[in-house]
């Protein structure tokens, strides 16, 4: 990141603080890329003449988001999405942090792919860049990868993005060696013998659209045994995108025995059902797949008790080639950077959850798993930001969003919340239009 | 005064094809389930009519001059391909055979470039036969003609279950409060989910037989009855509609041996007897004898319908593309 940038003082806001569970008026000043004062229910004192002063006019500031899951086509695949452009669609949605996905081309399972990433990542201005390592090579489920050396590098975590460790004694090892760097695995629970050829969710909706299914269960007998081999090696397990009721009983066992085990949700499954890819929609199209309507607001729940602990945009950007094809034929992901913030909003608005919680879930949450002081609002945290005005209709446009992708479910959705502005390390990355 | 209903034998083939030709109600064909039951029964009159021309000497006619109607099969099917082609030629259409799958068409090219492509060939009619469910919905999207969904993965045959329903129409007078079973491997045939929906529409009570591991999920919410014991499903039902049996299915372990189905879920005399008397025997062909069906089920002329409904095929689709043309014609295009 560059420099420094003259003092800012953002007043007259609805302030958002997750760490101290604090929701009303407030204020931030910013310096140096840190945040130097917090108002809380009070008013600055009066402020030296070389502070810039940015009335909030009563919109929320809270933390920019940390997304722990994001694919870019860099490297390997350019044209569907760069760092550069990921990035900017982050800015664009609050989003100050976000963790690229190894399964790139190559695959990030080396410490030199790492330090490539972070290296063209210090150039892009417009959101800080972290990457996970992969945890086998060549994300292929069989050696291990070099775990230590890519932590040493900087990867934030280690995971095998979409592709399930199908080898137990892998899976087993996996644990056991990241434990001692202290690494968090993050897994995606799914059978793939059950999966298999599956497009669709399992049940009635796919049978009536003849298209071939994966059962809910593909995900609850993967998460029951990383659940055994958790318990059994002592490490430390994120379930990459929980989608299913039946997964989150075993998940809340798990948290009851008091292993380490942390849930993310995609905002996808948090906001469709299976019935969004009704007419075969293949832009409604992910991995997992849109489950049944129980299944979501089981989710809901789940996030709301705090079993589920992030939210993720689950951002995999595929162009319209890859997509404009038959369900079944048609990639499978959704671009979600820049639609994460006002499509979770959506519960605020329909009271599901407070506001402080929602925030948490993707700004001190993620920070914590993977151990950035980011994600609060207090005096010395980095001065990520986003500022929101949180009633602002919107329509989204997925031919204008900033993603080199447009491979948007919300295309066309009414949701409420703006994004007026976003800083990264002090500096305004972001600022609407108007 | 109570209306006549229409004649199923009429004396002259063209006068009445002129009178009940009627427009589609929408540009595509695409699902059985487009079609309510005053639009389903007016296309199987039109069909009758269309039966009685099939079976003159002189079976051409003028309906489809000047159109061009595209069969696009990216999947092979020799008597869908060929009933649409023999239909489309006796209504007078210049029609194109395109094999997609085997041509310079698929190097590379998604099936919207495809669509565009043939498009820009401006074709009226595009019959689309595809392995992917969905496949003929997202081409009549970008298409200016009118598509017909000739076999959509294991989503929906529409034209079948016309020439279905003609056949048991024309055999039992009515469809309305007939039983009707769809036996066998229910999960991967586009043509039970298209019977399914069309019988219904035209008031015959579904029943679903096979194997639970063929069985799509919660089939019973179809506003069927699901059985997993045949001779149990087939008590007194009307018209037993065997389905093909994918052989390939057998690897994907739904069911253990071809000589076990044959056993449990074949139809044979012995299953047959549990039917009402004069019960008539269905299949969409090709036949795989000895191991969803018995041949002397099949070949026995007197319960058998399975040469009706390839002759109906040819009637069932004649119906559909005039019907289709008129509402073009309609419409200015």
């Amino acid at each position: 990141m560059n420099g420094p940038t003259p003092p800012l003082a953002l007043i007259n806001a609805r302030l958002v603080d997750p760490e101290s569970g604090y929701d009303g008026p407030g204020g931030v000043i910013v310096s140096e890329g840190v945040i130097a004062d917090v108002a809380k229910g009070r008013e600055f004192g009066k402020l030296s003449k070389d502070v810039r002063v940015i009335d909030c006019g009563g919109a929320m500031l809270a933390p920019g988001l940390i997304d722990l899951r994001v694919k870019t086509g860099e490297p390997g695949a350019e044209t569907k999405e760069t760092l550069a452009s990921a990035a900017k669609a982050a800015a664009a949605g609050g989003v100050t942090s976000f963790v690229v996905q190894p399964d790139t081309d190559p695959a990030v399972d080396d410490p030199s792919v790492v330090d490539f990433i972070l290296r063209r990542s210090r150039d892009i201005d417009a959101a800080r860049i972290l990457c996970a390592g992969a945890a086998t090579k060549g994300l292929k489920g069989e050696q291990m990868a070099e775990i230590g050396l890519m932590r040493e590098a900087g990867c934030v975590y280690v995971t095998d993005a979409d592709r399930p460790i199908v080898d137990s004694k892998v899976m087993q090892r996996i644990l056991t060696y990241a434990r001692g760097f202290d690494t968090l695995l993050a897994h995606r629970p799914l059978d793939p013998w059950l999966a298999k050829g599956g497009a669709a969710t399992g049940g009635e909706f796919a049978g009536r659209m003849g298209l071939p299914s994966i059962s809910p269960m593909a995900e609850r007998i993967m998460l029951e045994r990383d659940v055994a081999l958790l318990e059994a090696t002592g490490g430390r397990l994120l379930v990459d995108q929980v989608t299913s009721a039946q997964a989150l009983e075993t998940l809340a066992r798990a948290k009851q025995k008091g292993l380490r085990i942390h849930a993310s949700v995609s905002i996808n499954h948090l906001s469709f059902n299976e019935l969004d890819i009704g007419d075969y929609r293949s832009f409604a199209k992910v991995t997992p797949p849109l489950r049944g309507e129980d299944d979501r607001q089981a989710l809901i729940e789940a996030l709301a008790s705090g079993l589920i602990d992030i939210v993720v945009s689950a951002h995999a950007p595929a162009p319209a080639e890859d997509k404009r094809l038959p369900f079944d034929e048609a990639a499978p992901g959704a671009v979600g950077l820049e639609t994460l913030l006002p499509a979770l909003l959506s519960l605020y608005h329909e009271e599901r959850l407070p506001l402080v919680d929602l925030i948490r879930a993707v700004t001190l949450a993620p920070a914590a798993l993977i151990g950035l002081q980011s994600g609060r609002i207090a005096p010395g945290a980095p001065a990520d930001l986003v500022l929101c005005d949180l009633d602002a209709p919107l329509i989204i446009d997925a031919g204008k969003l900033l993603s080199k992708s447009k491979n948007s479910p919300f295309d066309g959705r009414r949701l409420q919340g703006q994004v007026l502005m976003t800083i990264v390390d002090g500096r305004v990355v972001h600022r609407a239009e108007g | 005064m109570t209306a006549k209903p229409p004649p199923h034998e009429p004396a002259d083939p063209i006068e009445t094809i002129r009178q009940r030709i009627f427009s589609f109600p929408r540009r595509h064909f695409l699902s059985a389930g487009d079609l309510n039951a005053l639009q389903a029964t007016e296309l199987l009159d039109l069909a009758d009519a269309f039966v009685a021309l099939n079976r003159q000497t002189t079976k051409s006619l003028d309906i489809l001059k000047g159109r061009t109607l595209m069969n696009l099969f990216f999947e092979n099917s020799t008597r869908t391909q060929s009933s649409f082609e023999i239909a489309g030629k006796r209504l007078g259409a210049d029609v194109v055979n395109m094999s997609p799958r085997t041509s310079s068409i698929t190097k590379g090219e998604t099936l919207i470039d495809t669509a565009v492509t043939l498009n820009a060939m401006r074709p009226d009619l595009l019959v689309v036969r595809h392995a992917s469910s969905g496949a003929a919905s997202l081409l009549s999207q970008k298409v200016s003609g009118s598509v017909i969904n000739a076999g959509d993965g294991q989503h929906e045959h529409p034209t079948q279950a016309v020439l279905d329903a003609l056949s048991i129409r024309r055999a039992f007078g009515r469809v309305s409060g007939l039983t009707v079973a769809i036996c066998g491997d229910v999960l991967h045939s586009r043509v039970a989910r298209s019977n399914v929906a069309l019988l219904h529409t035209l008031g015959a009570s579904v029943r679903l037989v096979g194997p639970p591991t063929l069985m799509p999920a919660q089939a019973e919410r179809w506003g069927v009855t699901v059985h997993h014991d045949m001779k149990a499903g087939l008590a007194g039902v009307d018209v037993v509609m065997m389905l093909r049996l994918q052989l390939e299915r057998m690897q994907g372990a739904f069911v253990p041996s071809t000589r076990e189905y044959f056993r449990f879920y074949g139809l044979d005399r012995d299953k047959l007897a549990k039917a009402a008397p004069k019960a008539k025997v269905m299949h969409p062909g090709p036949m795989n004898r000895g191991v969803e069906i018995d041949s002397d089920v099949a070949d026995d002329p007197e319960i058998s319908l399975i040469q009706d409904q390839v002759e109906m095929g040819v009637a069932a689709r004649m119906a559909v593309l005039a019907s289709l043309a008129h509402r073009l014609e309609e419409h200015g295009k």
